[in-house]
C-alpha cells in the first residue's frame, strides 16, 4: 500500500511536486545528558539501568542510540522525553533542566500509541487542538497537508486499527510533526514491521529528516538502520547502559538504501558489530551457566 | 498517482443501497446462511421436549407444570381463565412497574457507578477512599439487605428500587474502574507529550479508553438489576413482574407463573439489546476493531 515510485524511493508528495518544507523554521534543540543514573526497585535490590551515561544530541543531527536489547534504552528515552527522572545528573535541554513531557519533545513510540478511539485526522489534530495553538481552518488545512505528505490522504477518516502498521507509524509521524517540535524521540519506532515497510519507512523517514534537519534522536537495536539513518552513532554497553563509544557516521546525504553496501559502511558496521557483540555476549554469559558456550565461542 | 492511496478501489464500485432495498438486501444474506435455519430448528427442538414432558408424555411430576399449549391458549385468550393474558390491562401493569423500576435503578446506578469508577480508576488516592468498604459489601446478597431495605425505606417501591440499584450499581463502579486500569500506559504518555492538561486526559483518554469495559459492565448490571428486582418484587411488593409469579403461586395458579418468566425472559434480553446498540453507536472504533476480526 505505501507509495512508491518506479524507482524504488519513496514519495513524500503526492502529485510529485518538490517541497516546500525546507523553509520551515525548525527549532533544533540540543540534548545533553549528564553523568545520569536511574535504577529501579527497593533498595536493598535495586536493578540499576542506567549508570554514568553521559550523550549530547547535536543540534541539527541525527543521533542513533544503538545497544543490545533490555539494555536501557526506552528508560534514557523516557528520561529525555519527561516522563521520569533521573536519579543523579541531570538531562538539559537547550541547557534547562527537563521536568516533565512538553511538545517540544516529540516521542514516537515503540509499535504504535496512536489512539485507537480517535481517526487519524482526530489523532493529527488532538495536541494543537488541546493546547488551542492552532484553530480552524489552519489547522485542517495544516493536518491535511502533512497526512497528505506522509501518504496518508484518502485514510484520514479510517481509525488505527484500519490502517496497516507502515501507515499507523506515518500517522504518528504527522502526529507528531504537527506540533512542530524541536526534537524528535523515536524510540524504535520500526519495531515490528516486516521487512519490506522497514526499509520503506527508513528511507521515508530519512527524507524527511534531511528536508529540514531537526534535531532527531533514533533509538534502536538494527545496526543496519542505525548507520543508514545516523549522523552520529552512540553504542551503549549492556545493563547497565552507559556509553561504550561513538561514531561519526560520515556518509554523503541524502543517503539512499545502496549506500549500506559500501565499503566505508561496512567498516562503519564492523566496528559496531564488534562492541555490539561483545556487550550482548556478555549479557548472554551473565544469564546462565553459560559462560563455556561463551568461551567457545570466542574461540570459533 | 492519486490513486495508489486510495487502497483497494481497483475495479467497478457498486451503488449502496438505501431503505427497503438495503433491507431486502440483508434479508437476503441472512436468508442464504444456514443461521436462521439452525436458530429456528433449534428453538423448535427446545419447546417440542418441554411439550412432551409435560403434555405429550405427561411424566410424573412434570403433568402439573403447564406445557406450552396451555401457556399459549392462556395467553392468546381475550379471557383467560387464570388471570393474565396478552388482552389483560393487569398484565401491562406488571410489566410497567417493573420497567419503570429498572429504568430508575439502572439509571441511579449508572449515575452514580460510571463517575465513580472513573474517578477511582484515575485517582489513586479516591480509590484508596472508597475501595475497601466496596469490597466488603459487595459480596453481601441483594436479597441479605431485604430486611434493611424495607426498615430504611418507606413503602414499597422505594425498598424494591434500592435493592436493584445496590446491585448494579457495584457492578457499574468496578467494571468502569477496571477499565480505566486497563488502558494502555503509552496513551497518557502520548497525551502528556501533545500538552494535554489532566482534564483534557480525562475527558479524551480515561472516558473513552474505558468505554468498553463500562458497557460490559452495563449490560451485566442491567442483568443484576433484574435479577435482584425480582428477588425483592418477591419479597416485598404490590406489583411488578417479580409479584405476579409469587402472586399466582400463593393463588395455585400455575400458568401466569410461566407467563411472567417468560416476559421476564424477553423483557431482559430487550433491555440489555438496548444497552449493547447504545454500546456500540458510542464505539465506532471498537466496532470497526471487531469487524476485522471478522464477528
Amino acid at each position: 500500500m505505501d507509495a512508491v515510485s518506479p524507482e524504488g524511493r519513496v514519495n513524500l508528495n503526492m502529485d510529485g511536486q518538490p517541497s516546500t518544507e525546507a523553509d520551515w523554521a525548525v527549532g533544533k534543540s540540543t540534548v545533553e545528558i549528564k553523568n545520569v543514573s536511574k535504577a529501579y526497585g527497593d533498595e536493598w535490590d535495586l536493578d540499576q539501568v542506567i549508570t554514568n551515561l553521559d550523550v549530547t544530541v547535536a543540534p541539527g543531527e541525527l543521533t542513533v542510540i544503538v545497544g543490545p536489547s533490555g539494555c536501557g534504552k526506552s528508560t534514557l528515552v523516557n528520561l529525555i522525553a519527561g516522563f521520569e527522572q533521573p536519579d543523579t545528573g541531570e538531562v538539559l535541554l537547550d541547557g534547562k533542566i527537563v521536568t516533565g513531557p512538553a511538545r517540544d519533545r516529540m516521542v514516537v513510540f515503540q509499535e504504535t500509541a496512536l489512539i485507537p478511539w480517535q481517526t487519524t485526522y482526530q489523532n493529527v489534530v488532538f495536541g494543537p487542538k488541546l493546547r488551542g495553538d492552532l484553530k480552524g481552518k489552519a489547522l485542517k488545512a495544516e493536518a491535511e497537508r502533512l497526512l497528505v505528505k506522509v501518504g496518508l490522504g484518502e485514510f484520514v477518516h479510517k481509525y488505527p486499527i484500519q490502517l496497516s502498521g507502515g501507515m499507523q507509524r506515518r500517522a504518528e509521524l504527522a502526529r507528531a510533526l504537527i506540533n512542530n517540535p524541536n526534537i524528535m524521540i523515536m524510540d524504535e519506532p520500526f519495531r515490528g514491521l516486516d521487512a519490506m515497510s522497514r526499509g520503506l519507512m527508513q528511507e521515508f523517514f530519512l527524507r524527511l529528516f534531511e528536508e529540514n534537519r531537526r534535531t532527531n534522536l533514533f533509538v534502536t537495536s538494527e545496526i543496519d538502520e542505525a548507520i543508514f539513518l545516523a549522523d552520529s552513532l552512540v553504542i551503549l554497553s549492556n545493563k547497565p547502559a552507559s556509553v561504550r563509544k561513538v561514531i561519526k557516521i560520515d556518509l554523503p546525504r541524502p543517503r539512499d538504501y545502496k549506500m549500506l553496501s559500501s565499503p566505508e559502511a561496512y567498516e562503519y558496521k564492523r566496528e559496531a558489530m564488534e562492541i555490539l557483540h561483545e556487550e550482548a555476549m556478555k549479557n548472554f554469559a551473565a544469564d546462565a551457566d553459560s559462560g563455556d558456550f561463551a568461551e567457545s565461542f570466542r574461540k570459533r | 498517482m492519486a490513486t495508489q492511496y486510495a487502497g483497494g478501489t481497483t475495479g467497478h464500485r457498486i451503488e449502496a443501497p438505501t431503505g427497503l432495498a438495503l433491507l431486502i438486501y440483508r434479508l437476503k444474506e441472512a436468508l442464504s446462511t444456514p443461521k436462521p435455519y439452525l436458530m429456528g430448528f433449534g428453538v423448535f427442538l427446545w419447546l417440542f421436549t418441554y411439550w412432551l414432558l409435560c403434555e405429550g408424555l405427561k411424566l410424573d411430576r412434570f403433568d402439573k407444570i403447564p406445557g406450552p399449549v396451555a401457556i399459549a391458549k392462556e395467553w392468546f385468550s381475550y379471557e383467560p381463565f387464570q388471570g393474565i393474558s396478552f388482552f389483560t390491562a393487569e398484565y401491562y401493569d406488571h410489566i410497567l412497574a417493573s420497567c419503570r423500576r429498572i429504568a430508575i435503578a439502572f439509571a441511579i446506578a449508572t449515575g452514580v457507578g460510571v463517575p465513580l469508577g472513573l474517578f477511582m480508576g484515575w485517582s489513586d488516592k479516591i480509590r484508596q477512599y472508597i475501595f475497601p468498604i466496596l469490597e466488603t459489601l459487595r459480596p453481601i446478597p441483594p436479597l441479605a439487605w431485604v430486611p434493611l431495605a424495607i426498615l430504611m425505606f418507606p413503602g414499597f417501591e422505594a425498598p424494591v428500587i434500592f435493592l436493584a440499584t445496590l446491585a448494579s450499581l457495584f457492578v457499574t463502579t468496578l467494571n468502569t474502574m477496571l477499565g480505566v486500569q486497563s488502558i494502555d500506559e503509552e496513551y497518557f504518555r502520548a497525551a502528556g507529550c501533545l500538552g494535554s492538561s489532566k482534564w483534557d486526559i480525562f475527558k479524551n483518554v480515561v472516558v473513552p479508553g474505558a468505554l468498553p469495559y463500562i458497557f460490559t459492565g452495563l449490560q451485566i448490571s442491567i442483568g443484576v438489576a433484574w435479577f435482584s428486582l425480582v428477588a425483592a418484587e418477591m419479597v416485598s411488593g404490590d406489583l411488578g413482574l417479580g409479584y405476579l409469579i409469587v402472586d399466582a403461586y400463593m393463588n395455585n395458579v400455575t400458568v401466569p407463573m410461566v407467563i411472567g418468566m417468560i416476559t421476564l425472559g424477553f423483557v431482559g434480553w430487550f433491555t440489555s439489546v438496548i444497552v449493547r446498540v447504545i454500546g456500540n453507536r458510542l464505539m465506532q472504533w471498537q466496532v470497526k476493531e471487531l469487524a476485522l476480526q471478522g464477528r
